[in-house]
């Protein structure tokens, strides 16, 4: 039981402790890395999409943490306005760029009955 | 998973008064683990209906960071847009494509071992990037964030209200996104355009149905009657052709 109350007390900081701003970096990161790895590891097309979108998301992340100002400290300076403003571009960009890779994806599907990127090798020399 | 029963029986065993849980904290203890914990489901599910469902519940959370950070404009959009928009797209994506040999096309253990060990090495990586962030870990007391829906509309427009007035040091004037904001809205409706061209459905000279009957083998009975047609309108037209 001491041993797990032990383990457990710098948990317990991150519920006493103010959340700083490497918090949702860490959150970022992880968030960042998912994206990576489902981007490289799905083999279905969709699945590459939502890795796209999971890496935008810690990407939008990092900048509204930079920008908030609950999280800036004493005499240093936030993103302010400045990173909302990326992250709502961001955002839109990634509606963007979601639809048209799905109407890729979906003209993909039709001309050849199958979503696997792998497949995907017409224009492999 | 393990990390619930272990903050709770420290509550039990530690003397904690509620007055000292930071509630701020706690909320974002609990949209960062939803959030974070739904990512890693989305890259460990292999069923694509399960991933488009993680996502949506991995973005929502990241809505609710974004309001915690005082970006309550922002989280708005991203629930609007992100959870609202993209993601019911993708789903649609999903539902369209979903034959069963495709619901769930897993990789090779290799792909899955390699993926880890890159995945574990970038995160190293950026947490140690996440933690050198010094000058940023004391946070202000008392701060209490503007409504920023305002702003943001202002400068999209090119006026920054949140900026110093008017006579305040060039070096501290920042120019407002009139010209990102034409750019954007240009971009997206290209987009719009070139998506709707892409995904639009084919037209065929030949009905695919008669195509399909044309190229297959007529039983018998078909082939009977098809000659008989040919027949008719052949007599037809030599009828035609006899008429002056």
């Amino acid at each position: 039981m001491n041993i797990v109350v032990a383990s457990a007390v710098p948990l317990l900081g991150l519920i006493t402790e103010p959340v700083s701003v490497a918090h949702y970096l860490v959150v970022g990161a992880i968030l960042f890395v998912s994206g990576v790895v489902c981007m490289a590891m799905k083999r279905n097309a969709l699945g590459v999409l939502m890795g796209i979108e999971l890496v935008l998301n810690g990407a939008n992340v990092n900048f509204v943490a930079f920008a908030s100002p609950y999280l800036q400290g004493e005499g240093s300076r936030s993103l302010g306005l400045d990173g909302q403003v990326i992250a709502l571009f961001v955002i839109l960009l990634a509606a963007a760029e979601a639809a048209v890779a799905l109407a890729i994806t979906l003209n993909f599907y039709n001309n050849h009955a199958t979503v696997d990127v792998d497949r995907a090798d017409d224009l492999k020399g | 998973m393990s990390a619930l029963p272990m903050i709770a029986g420290a509550l039990i065993a530690a003397p904690l008064p509620v007055a000292a849980i930071n509630w701020h904290s706690l909320f974002f203890l609990l949209f960062a683990s939803v959030s974070c914990g739904f990512a890693v489901a989305v890259v460990a599910a292999d069923n694509v209906v399960r991933m488009a469902f993680y996502l949506v519940l991995s973005l929502g959370a990241t809505a609710g960071l974004f309001f915690l950070a005082g970006a309550e404009f922002l989280g708005a959009m991203q629930l609007m847009i992100y959870v609202g928009g993209t993601l019911v797209l993708l789903v649609f994506g999903v539902m369209l494509t979903a034959q069963a040999p495709l619901v769930a096309i897993k990789g090779s253990g290799r792909d899955r071992v390699l993926a880890g060990i890159v995945g574990v090495a970038l995160l190293a990586l950026l947490l140690q990037a996440a933690f050198s962030v010094k000058p940023w870990r004391a946070p202000a007391a008392g701060v209490v964030a503007e409504p920023a829906a305002t702003p943001i509309g202002m400068s999209l427009v090119g006026v920054r209200v949140d900026e110093p007035a008017v006579g305040a040091p060039a070096a501290n004037k920042r120019p407002g996104y009139m010209l990102p904001f034409e750019i954007v809205s240009i971009h997206l409706l290209v987009v719009l355009v070139g998506a709707a061209y892409l995904a639009r459905a084919k037209r065929r000279k030949v009905p695919r149905a008669i195509e399909v009957a044309a190229s297959v083998e007529p039983p018998a009975s078909v082939a009977e009657h098809a000659s008989i047609g040919r027949e008719r309108h052949r007599s037809g037209s030599v009828l035609a052709g006899g008429r002056p």
